[in-house]
Order: structure tokens, then sequence, then C-alpha cells
């Protein structure tokens, strides 16, 4: 009983240090679940307004063929028979020859809906995220095509690589409930 | 007829397509209405599945940690340790991609107190304090088991070398000068760049930067001979387990019962990490370590103020890397001196309606944090330098072999080179027969 009684000193520096130590991190860690917490992840996202379509989403993103793809806003598209998108400004003609296309890899579709209407939808599977549709499409068109980073492939990297390479600042965590920038009203999750 | 347009006619035409260009923001073009039953497509937003397995991730990371230190002062088995680290390497690593770990996780905690519109999530918190709060109490099991960057160097060390003190010890302060930056760089906004500096992520993923690969490469080869190099020598959280770990209450104990100095183990750690006995000072030594003691002080001193100046004289570089001064600068330079190419940052800045002067008012408070964090760093890595070489020369030792609760990773390799584990196990095993003879 006696030996428990008397602490020599290295033990009881020991004690109190760990004591000193318990209470530092706890308080920094109380203090950051009080005040700097919103006990809810985060991802990351793209905001369409920011975007400048650089192209470094393509090539930055850790995922060979970037998480980035073009989406777009059905409702806000002008389904036009000249699409800024999909065709390049001194296109020859306008059909869906390779040669008169926008996009390097042909992810965009091109469907007859009716005279003059076309309907242009992407091919989440062809699109890497180079943006040049989406810079045609706010040059000449409604910017119903836009860039947005696609939750069932990005793998929410501490630092998004990309957002690390963005020249106009355009990615941010979102709350993980609303992971999506979106424009128009025609979305289904 | 070059005149008919009235002056108020041209006002019109001016501002007419300013009035459509606020009415309809962003339709340049009508939105059409189809004859036919054409129904426009939706928008496929796939959600992200991240939140369950975020949970899933804390959960995993603490039973690990249990299981590591049932491991390590219970079971006492090397081989348990082994083939936890394994699942770690594999669950953390490969499947989970090495992200979020507790090492950047750091960068989090560090964010959440600086950055006023950083919000941490609740996992991202956890990760960090749960491996912290097991070193307080256990020591370092977490990187006994639960790291995927030390299984992997684990599992490359092959022949260990033991590396001289003189190259130890300066190599020791890289990760202390390390977490510094690594604080310096996220509180001034500039990067993650214990992320960025990953060597093992690229493996994990199996893809990145060329030169991350030859970065993570080195270090495997390196490991093959030096015990946990990135550990030993660059790991920032280390740092803070080793802190935690030094007064942790239970720690790994090299023998089960108590150590009869047969030497056995002197050279079972490839980590360096077991403190051989001292031998007890005689009075001359005794006053001859005080005046060492008080020069050594003077020197920590001195260090410190070295530190301070050298940090208040190196902010202007050190805020070279962060983007929105690196921004300013390109900005300036183009400027003052039209030739300079433009980057695809000043495009863009160019491009935005954003004011120059926001910018450089921008730049100029962070110059400003760079300069009182640079001479916090440099006090810090000053008192470190010289708390190192006190620790050198006052190498700590008690009375037996024991592991050193700073350098110690709990990996269990010295507990087999006792004789007494050998009767432990010996015991264990008669219990066991007697046992299975009873019932």
């Amino acid at each position: 009983m006696s030996s428990k009684k008397s602490i020599n000193r290295k033990e009881f520096i020991s004690k109190g240090s760990r004591i000193a130590v318990s209470l530092c991190l706890g308080g920094m860690c109380g203090h950051i679940l009080a005040n700097r917490s919103v006990g809810r992840e985060t991802v990351w996202q793209i905001d369409p307004a920011k975007c400048v379509q650089c192209g470094n989403c393509a090539i930055n993103c850790i995922h060979t063929q970037s998480a980035v793809r073009c989406v777009h806003a059905f409702d806000v598209c002008g389904y036009c028979n000249l699409c800024g998108g999909y065709f390049p400004p001194a296109a020859n003609d306008l059909n869906t020859g390779a040669e008169n296309l926008l996009c390097p890899t042909a992810a965009i579709k091109r469907t007859f809906v009716e005279e003059p209407f076309f309907e242009y939808s992407i091919n989440k599977e062809l699109c890497f995220g180079c943006g040049k549709c989406v810079k045609g499409c706010a040059a000449f068109g409604n910017s119903s095509l836009y860039l947005q980073i696609q939750h069932d492939i990005c793998t929410n990297c501490n630092e998004c690589a990309i957002g690390r390479s963005c020249p106009a600042d355009a990615i941010s965590r979102v709350p993980a409930n609303d992971p999506y920038k979106l424009r128009g009203n025609l979305i289904k999750t | 007829m070059r005149h008919s347009i009235s002056l108020s006619g041209k006002i019109f035409l001016l501002v007419l397509p300013l009035v459509f260009s606020i009415l309809f923001s962003q339709d340049r073009f009508p939105r059409p209405e189809f004859d036919t039953d054409y129904s426009k497509p939706f928008t496929q937003t796939p959600s992200p599945d991240s939140l369950l397995i975020e949970i899933v991730d804390v959960v995993v990371m603490a039973i690990a940690l249990g299981l590591a230190v049932f491991f390590i002062i219970r079971k006492r088995s090397r081989n348990s340790i082994y083939l936890l680290s394994l699942f770690s390497l594999l669950y953390f690593g490969f499947w989970r991609k090495g992200c979020i770990c507790p090492i950047g996780s750091t960068q989090n905690i560090v964010q959440a107190l600086s950055d006023p519109l950083y919000f941490i999530p609740l996992n991202a918190l956890l990760i960090f304090a749960l491996p912290l709060i097991t070193a307080l109490f256990f020591g370092r099991a977490f990187c006994a088991g639960v790291c995927p960057m030390g299984a992997a160097q684990e599992l490359v060390l092959y022949k260990p070398v033991k590396v001289p003190q003189w190259i130890a010890v300066p190599l020791s302060l890289i990760p202390y000068v390390f977490l510094g930056l690594t604080v310096l760089y996220t509180a001034t906004g500039t990067g993650y760049i214990t992320c960025q500096l990953d060597p093992f992520v690229a493996f994990f993923r199996f893809g990145g930067e060329l030169n991350m690969i030859i970065f993570g490469l080195l270090f495997l080869v390196l490991g093959i001979f030096v015990g946990r190099p990135y550990c030993r020598f660059f790991c920032p959280y280390g740092v803070l387990l080793g802190w935690m770990s030094k007064f942790s209450k239970w720690h790994l104990a090299i023998t089960p019962d108590h150590c009869t100095q047969c030497r056995l183990c002197e050279e079972s750690c490839p980590y360096d990490a077991i403190n051989i006995p001292v031998t007890p000072v005689t009075p001359t030594e005794k006053r001859q370590a005080g005046i060492r003691m008080f020069v050594l002080i003077v020197v920590t001193i001195c260090f410190v103020g070295t530190g301070a100046f050298v940090g208040s004289i190196s902010h202007v570089y050190l805020s070279k890397l962060n983007p929105v001064i690196k921004l300013s600068e390109q900005v300036m330079a183009e400027k003052t001196d039209p030739s300079i190419e433009d980057t695809l940052a000043s495009r863009t800045f160019h491009e935005s309606d954003r004011e120059l002067s926001d910018l450089l008012a921008e730049a100029d408070n962070l110059r400003n944090q760079f300069k009182t964090g640079s001479i916090l760093l440099g006090i810090f890595i000053g008192l470190v330098i010289g708390l190192k070489a006190i620790a050198v020369f006052f190498k700590y030792g008690g009375k037996d072999y024991e592991a050193d609760r700073t350098d110690c990773f709990s990996c269990g390799r010295c507990m087999p080179y006792c004789p007494d584990e050998h009767e432990r196990q010996k015991t264990l095993e008669s219990k066991q027969r007697l046992y299975e003879s009873i019932g």
C-alpha cells in the first residue's frame, strides 16, 4: 500500500504531463467540435459561374479519365441546329461527320427532334471534362452545357487536385447532401 | 440615309441588348416549344456514396486501433500486428485510396482553426484525434498496425542497416520542419503540402505524377535497408504521435516480466528505438553534466534567436508558393514589363471583373501572415534543434532495456528476442494443455 502512495518524481512528471497533454488535445478538439464543425461531410464541386473552361480539369484529376464531366441543362438549351457546343466555329457542314465535331471524343450525341430542333446529350462514358463544348456553348448559346464533378467517380480527396490547379478558384467544398451546382430545373438524382 | 437614326434611337439600340440580356440572363436563343410529344430529358446527378463509407472508415479505424493495442499490450504477438497492418494496407491504402488519413487530417484541423469559411467534417476530426488519444495511453499503436504507409514500409524492410547517429539525428529534424511548414502553408491557405508530398498515394491509386512515383519508389527502395524512412525522417503526424506517446500510460514492453539485462534485444530494433541502460553518474560527472546543461540551454536560446531571424528574412521566399501572392507578383510584373508572357492564372484574372487593388490588398494581407508565421516557424525549429541537442547529450535511459516511448512504433519485433517472452509462451502453452486435458 505504501508504495502506491509514494509516487516517485518521474511518475509524477509523466502523469502530470499526460493530464496536461490530454487537456490540450481535448480542449482543441472540443473547441473545433463546438465552433468549427458542421458535423456533416463535404464534397468538391465546380461553380459553373466561375469556371473559365481552361481544360485543367481534364488533365489534373487523379482519375485517368477525370471525374469532371459535362452536364446538360435541357430546359435551358435552345435546341439549335447550329450548336456552338457541338460544332467548331468554322464547321464545314452541320452534320454529325467527325470532321465537324468540336468534342475531341465525340461524346455529344445529336438527335433530330423536329424541324428545326436538335437534342444534344452527353455520353458520360466518353466525356473527360475538357470543357471545349462548354466554352462553345457560352460563346454562342444559352450556356446550357457546363462542367460538374460526378460524385459516383470522384474519390473526394482531402485536397482536390483540380481545385489546386484551377486558375479561377471555381472549385470549393460543398455539403454532401447538396453536392451539385446545377442550372435549370430538370434534375434527377 | 446615314444620319436617319436619331440620337435617342441610337441610345435605344445600344440599350436594347442590355435590356434583353437582363431580362433573359442566359437565353441568347429562345427555348423551343415542341409540336411533337417530345419531352425534355432530365439531367442525371449521381449522388456521392461517401456518406456511409466515411462513417465506416472511422469505425474500422477505431476497431483496428483497439485490435492493435490488444495485440501489442496483451497478446504480445508480432505476427498478429503484422497481419493487422497488412489488412490496413489493403483497406486504408488500396481500397480507400489512402484518403483521408490521419497524417493529412492535421491540415484539416489547422484549416478549421485558421480559416473562418472552412468547417471540418466530423470524420476528419475523429480520424485526426483517435490515433493521438490511443498514443496518449498505449503508445504509437497507429503506426504499428493501422497506418497503410507504415505497413508498406514494413513490407519492404528486408535487411535493416543501423543508421549512424550523425546522420539519423539531423534527419530526424525534417519531420519537425515539415510539420511547421504544413501548419504555415495550411494556415495561409496555400495548400495541403503533406498530401502533395505523400510518397505512397500514387501506388495506392495505381497512378499519379511521375515525380511523385519516383519519390515514392525512392522511399520504398531505401526502406529495404533503412527501417521506415518516411515514418522516421519525414512524417509530420509522427511528431504529434511521438509527443503523445512520450507520456503514454501503458506502452509496449520488451520483456513480459522483468529485464535481466541479457542484451539479446539490443540489436533487434530496426528503428533504433531501444534505450540501453545508463550507468549511474559519479559526482564529478554530475558537475560536468550541470555545466554542459547550462551551455546547451544557452545554445538553445541562441538557436531560437537565429531561427526567428532566419524566419523573418525567409518569409519572402516561403510565400512565393502561395497562389494569390504568385498571381499578384505575375500581374505586377506584366504591368511593369509588357514583354513578360502571361500565365493562365493572370489571363483568367484579366478576363474576370476583379479589381487589381483587391488582389494586391489580399496579397499584402497574406504576406503579413507569412511574416508572422515564418518567425514562429523559425522559433519552433530553433527550439526543436536545441532540445534535440540536449536529448543527444543527455540520452535518457532507465535501469533496463526499454522501448523509447517517442520513437518506438510498437511493431513488436523486439518481443521474441526476450528469453522471458519464450518462457511466457511456454507457460501459456502448458496452461492451455492443462485446460484442454481438464475440459
